[in-house]
Formats: structure tokens, sequence, C-alpha cells
């Protein structure tokens, strides 16, 4: 095998950093699910009746429901009786009321990842809700976002503090009968992050939950709701990670956006959870429904993703376009290397008139990685002069990778327009060569092939995000960005 | 003390032998250039020398600036001052031409310890070379080879070599695929670098690339060897009575078109 297929390989197999776990005594109920244990999860968050009416509700009708199977990933069967499905930090009281109660190990293992919980500390600009296992540890800034009228907390929270709100919105864009996984998730939901937005506020800072997966067999089932009010604007971001493990554990997360009339809602992820190792041994099953309203008019909904970690990625952020012109992204870069499977892409449904979307997808396969690009272009016929871009790229590195597109278009109206575009390229022994000639090292002209297929998605994740992406590509900032 | 020297270089690709013993020596400022026929062993002998790994070297050694070049990876040698002109410049898609010149000209600079370019003295930098080779500012912004026609790859190939001031210059068959306009300009462009610090090994195919570059040495390259050696009047005589007058036969030709 010639030098640079080895560099690249050695590329792809970086150790993941965030694999460490936290010693922490946690407060743990048995394995297994059943209407008890909604009860008890319920309870322990000290739920209002309706609720856990809701929760009841989802169960049973998840009960009635199989796994999907037409995704182009492959796995065991997972034993749902054989999960702990709420995992908490034990602490003396009932939960932290300001920053200073925090669990001080807490506090250093956010530190780790470079998420500091200090409102003076680096991420100045950010305001960070912080999700360790099923509860959410911290908020930062709370009080100045409320100064504004900004709801921005622990969605646990939001249920007992704005329960009009919660219950107005709570899936309205994700019924909990909608799939398999949302109605698990509705069910069992542990803690996730809310946010309101109210009328003709611009949020003056980037919002952010940090995810981490710590207590062993766990599922993490998160559930995040955001609403941006009439003429409202939030840019939010999420990052997430978990420690190293031998078994797969499982992630069912809802995300559900709502924006009223020329509101704005921007959606980054960088999503890192375990991968598994160099074999395909352990790492995260990642089964996730996000979906977006564009409910007003000329209201945006931007998804950004940065997906690089979880052995199985099933993930379609979408948008509904309701009002007319409303508009909708998505822009993914996807990577799957050594033996995870990512299926992953958009739903994009025009139903108000001039309504207009956007897809930007790239894929990335390196080592025995299989990279699935899933996409919905559906212009219903209500949606006079629809229009739809979508492009589609994927890039291979080594020979045992795959990348697969299947792109679904459905238009029923004649006065829309619809463009798809998509490509395959690989990284060649000589684009290798010609950089090393020009005394760029292969590992550098690797990154900078990465990167520059990358950037068109880069260019729209916020300032601090964007460096942790790179980074996560093993690509350093300087670059052709701009 | 040469600035090159190769002796008795042998190399194959897979099972087949291509260089059957090479003997060449370069010195500081001269021009050399390398004819022959198609699958004499010319593009062949450029990769080898900027450590192309697709050829397995066999026998024989090669100095470079007193050191063994043989043993140096493809990006030493060329932060070593090693440049090759590709006869088929490679695209890479998404990266900025511009971009990767600039990162190529830092690794090189990083490597004589002399300080990096910010891209204000980088452009101060590249502006004289973009006139001398008549470049249009929008291929600097455009990916690296994509989409460019033939002759704009050709010059690009020029303009990194001006930028990037090697001290050995390898031009593998950049005459090819050019009309006569674009050829005057690259050799315009080649002409412009010589100087007594710089050396030059220009491969080609015809002698018309040499009525504008004019070497100070031809060597006629036939089965892996180096059958005549002279100056350049050897290349006119090539001209007048072709391969076939050294009684060389074109392997391509011989055996038909591959």
């Amino acid at each position: 095998m010639s030098e640079s297929t080895n560099t690249i390989e050695t590329f792809a197999n970086r150790e993941y950093k965030w694999g460490f776990v936290t010693d922490i005594e946690s407060d743990a109920i048995p394995r297994g699910l059943n209407e008890g244990v909604i009860g008890l999860i319920s309870a322990k968050k000290r739920e209002p009746e309706w609720m856990l009416e809701w929760r009841l509700k989802a169960y049973r009708h998840w009960l009635t429901m199989t796994e999907p199977t037409w995704a182009n990933i492959h796995y065991p069967p997972i034993d749902y009786q054989d999960i702990i499905y709420y995992a908490a930090p034990k602490s003396k009281k009932d939960g932290p009321k300001s920053l200073d109660e925090v669990d001080p190990e807490l506090l250093r293992t956010y530190e780790k990842l470079g998420i500091p919980l200090q409102e003076r500390a680096i991420l100045a600009g950010v305001a960070v809700d912080a999700v360790f296992d099923s509860v959410s540890v911290a908020t930062t800034f709370k009080a100045k976002l409320m100064d504004m009228g900004v709801i921005f907390g622990s969605f646990s929270e939001a249920v007992r503090e704005h329960p009009d709100l919660v219950k107005q919105y709570l899936g309205s864009v994700v019924p909990s009968s909608d799939n398999f996984f949302a109605a698990l998730n509705s069910a069992v939901f542990s803690d996730g992050s809310f946010c309101y937005v109210p009328k003709g506020v611009r949020c003056p800072m980037e919002l952010s939950t940090y995810f981490r997966i710590n207590a062993k067999d766990t599922g993490q089932f998160e559930r995040t709701l955001i609403v941006a009010d009439e003429g409202a604007f939030v840019s939010y971001l999420e990052g997430c990670t978990a420690p190293m493990r031998d078994t797969n554990q499982l992630h069912a997360a809802v995300v559900e956006l709502v924006a009223l009339d020329n509101a704005q809602i921007k959606y980054s992820t960088v999503q890192n959870w375990y991968p598994g190792d160099k074999d395909g041994k352990g790492g995260i099953y990642n089964f996730v429904t996000k979906r977006g309203a564009c409910r007003g008019v000329n209201s945006k909904i931007s998804w950004t993703q940065v997906e690089t970690g979880s052995s199985i990625t099933w993930k379609y952020p979408s948008c509904l376009l309701m009002g007319d012109n409303s508009v909708g992204e998505f822009y993914s870069v996807a990577l799957a290397n050594n033996y995870q499977q990512a299926d992953t892409g958009t739903k994009m449904i025009h139903i108000g008139k001039n309504t207009t979307s956007t897809i930007v997808s790239k894929g990335i396969s390196a080592g025995h990685g299989q990279n699935t690009y899933r996409g919905g272009v559906k212009i219903l016929k209500s949606a006079t002069g629809a229009r739809n871009y979508s492009q589609c790229d994927s890039l291979l590195l080594g020979d045992k990778c795959g990348a697969h597109t299947f792109p679904y278009l459905e238009v029923r109206n004649t006065s829309s327009q619809v463009e798809h575009e998509a490509s395959t390229s690989k990284i060649g022994e000589d684009q290798i060569f010609y950089c090393r000639q020009r005394g760029i090292s292969t590992e550098d002209a690797v990154s900078m092939i990465v990167h520059g297929f990358c950037k068109e998605v880069f260019r729209e994740l916020p300032m601090e995000f964007a460096v942790e992406a790179q980074k996560l590509l093993g690509v350093s900032l300087e670059g052709s960005v701009g | 003390m040469p600035l090159l020297e190769i002796k008795g270089l042998h190399a194959t690709i897979g099972e087949r032998e291509i260089l059957k013993g090479i003997d060449l020596t370069v010195n500081a400022g001269e021009v050399h250039a390398i004819m022959g026929p198609n699958g004499s062993g010319k593009s062949t002998l450029a990769q080898v020398l900027a450590g192309r790994d697709l050829y397995a070297v066999t026998g024989g050694q090669v100095t470079y600036d007193g050191k063994d070049l043989l043993a140096m990876a493809p990006e030493d040698r060329a932060r070593e001052g090693i440049f090759l002109a590709f006869q088929y410049p490679v695209e890479i898609p998404g990266v900025s031409n511009q971009y990767f010149l600039k990162a190529a000209l830092n690794t090189q600079r990083k490597h004589r310890e002399l300080p990096e370019l910010d891209a204000m003295d980088f452009l101060d930098l590249i502006r004289g070379k973009i006139e001398l080779m008549e470049m249009e500012s929008s291929l600097l912004n455009r990916a690296v080879n994509a989409g460019f026609s033939g002759g704009e790859k050709k010059r690009n190939e020029i303009f990194q070599m001006a930028v990037l001031e090697p001290r050995l210059a390898i031009l593998d068959e950049t005459d090819s695929g050019l009309d006569i306009d674009a050829l005057k300009l690259v050799a315009h462009g080649v002409n412009s670098l010589r100087g007594p610090e710089r050396s030059m090994i220009v491969v080609t195919h015809y002698q018309r690339l040499l009525d504008y570059i004019v070497p100070d040495f031809v060597h006629v390259l036939a089965e892996g060897r180096i059958v005549k050696s002279g100056g350049k009047e050897l290349a006119l005589e090539l001209e007048r009575s072709g391969y076939a007058g050294l009684g060389i036969e074109d392997a391509e030709e011989a055996v038909g078109k591959v």
C-alpha cells in the first residue's frame, strides 16, 4: 500500500478525545420500559398531570409501532427493555439554583470538553444549557436573557414554569405519533432545552446546548423546542459528546422549531457522539427527528449540521414551509469513517406561495464508512412559484467506503422550479502527489481538500462552532474560507 | 559540485523496467533538454526525480546539492527547491488556486527558516508574476486547475514556478497541447526565470519548444538510456533527420498507438 493511502487512513482514524468518563454518583432507575417507568420519570421531574398523560398516550401508540427498516443502515436489533431510561448525577438538593451550586465535578467535566460554564469565561457571547445524561445541570446567562423577555433553559423547568407555552407548541411540529423513534422520545424524554423569543426581539447572543451522555447503558432522549414569535430572531447551536464504551448506546431526540410571521431561526449542530472504535465496536445509535415549521409569512428556518460522530446516524432535519415567501435551508457535512453509517438528509415541504428551499449536502466517506444522503422535496399544489435548489456532493477517501444518494422529488405545481445537482469525487493519489510536489505534506493536503469540499457548509456555522467543526475534521482554520 | 548528479539510475513500474541506467550531471545555471520518442522514459525520469511512488527505483544514485535525493520524501524535495511542472496538471476542486500556492510557498519558506507570508505580503509578491504570465486574476480565485483550459493549466504551472523560485525546475512536456502564442508566453516566463543559480531540465518530444527555450545541452533518451548528448545543435539535427535518423525507433509508434 502506498504511503499516501496510509496517511489518508491515519487521518480518518484519529482518536476520539472526548471519551473520558466522569466519576460521579448517578441516580438511575431500573432497566426497562413500562407505564410505571414513565410515571417514575414524570415524578422525578415533578411534572403536572397533563404532561404524564401526554407521555402515556405516546407510549401506548409506540407499542403499536414497529421500528423502521427503510434506511440504508444495518445494526443488530435493539432491546428496548435493556436500556436505562433515566440517569441523573446525584445532588443533595433538588437542583442547583445558581452556577455556584453546581457540583464542581460537573463543572470540571464541561471545562474539559471546552464548554466553560462560568459566565465570564471564553464563550462570553454564548448562553449555554448543559445537559448531562437525563438532566440539565446548568444554564448560563438566564437572567440577562430574561431581561429581554427571552426564555431559555431546561425543558423540564419550562414544563413547570411556562406550561401554557409548552402545551401550545409541544408536539405541534412533530406529533408524538410521527414515527417510531419520535413516539419513544415523547414517552420517555428526559431533558433538553426550551427557548421562546418574544415578538420583535433579536436574541442578543448565541444560545447553545451541550449534551453529554455519561452513565453506562442509558439512553438519552432529549427534547428541544424553540419558538420564535413574530419578527424574532434566534441562533441556536448544539454540541454533543459521550464516553468511549464498547456497548452501543441509544440517543433518540426530538427537536421542534416554530417560526411565526417574519421570524428567523438558525439551528446549528456539531454532532460528535462517540463513533465506536476502528473495528466498529461500540458507539452511539443516533436516531433523531428534527423538524421546523415556518408558520408565518416571510419566516425562515435554517439547519446547519456537521455530523462526525455516532456509529449510526438517522437524521433528517426538515422544514414545513407553510407561510407565503417562507424560506427553508439545510447545510450538512456528514462524515462516516471506520464502520460508521450515516443515513441523513432533509425534507422540504412547500405549502405556501413563493416558498424557497436550499439544500447543500456534503458527505465524506472513509475507511469502511457508508454515507447516504436521503432528501425529499415536495411541492404541493398550493405552493405557486415555489423554488428549490439541491446540491449533493460525496467525497471518498480510500476504496472500501461507500456513498449513496436517494433524492425524492414530488412536484404538484407547474409554476415551481426544482433543481438538483450531484457529484461524487475521490481524493486521488495524483492530487496528493501534486500537493506534495509543491511542498505540502500528505496530511495537510488531505485536510485542505476536505476543507475545500466542506467550506460552503462551514461558512454557515457561527464563528465559535466553525472553529470547532474544522478542528474536528483535522483542518486548520487558516483557509480558503471567504 | 554539480547541483544534480544521476548515476546508473534504474526504475520500474510494476514488472516493467523503464529507466535502464541513466547518467546525467546538471550544474547550477544550466539548462538541459531531454528529448526522445514516446515511451523512451522521459516523463518517468521527471517523475522519479520528483519522488512519485508509482515507480520503484531499482538501482543507481541521485545526489542533489550533496544530499541523497532518493532518500527524501517528495515534499522534502520540493522544499529543497525541486519543482516539477506537470505534463498533466492535477485538478483540486474546492481549494482556491491562490490559497494552494500560498500554502505551498509558506511550507517552503518555513523549511528554509524564512518568515511565513500573510495574505497581504503574498499578494504583493505575486502581483509581478501575474503580469509576467499574463494570468487572468479570476484564475487565482478559482479552484486549482479545475475547469482550466489546457493552455491555462500549463501557464498556471509556470506561474507557480515563478512564485516558488526553485533551484531545479523540471518541465515535463510543458509544450504539449499549446498553440504557438501560448507556447511563446510560457517560454517567455521560463526564460525570465533563467539565472546562474537556477538549473532546468526541459523534457520535450519536439524541437519546437527549444527554439524559444534555448538549452545549453541536449540529451536524447531511447529505451531508458541516454544514447546521445550534445549542444543545442543536436536538437536541430533531430529536427532534420528525426529520431529514425539516429537509428531510434519510436516505441509507441512501432507497436501502434496504445
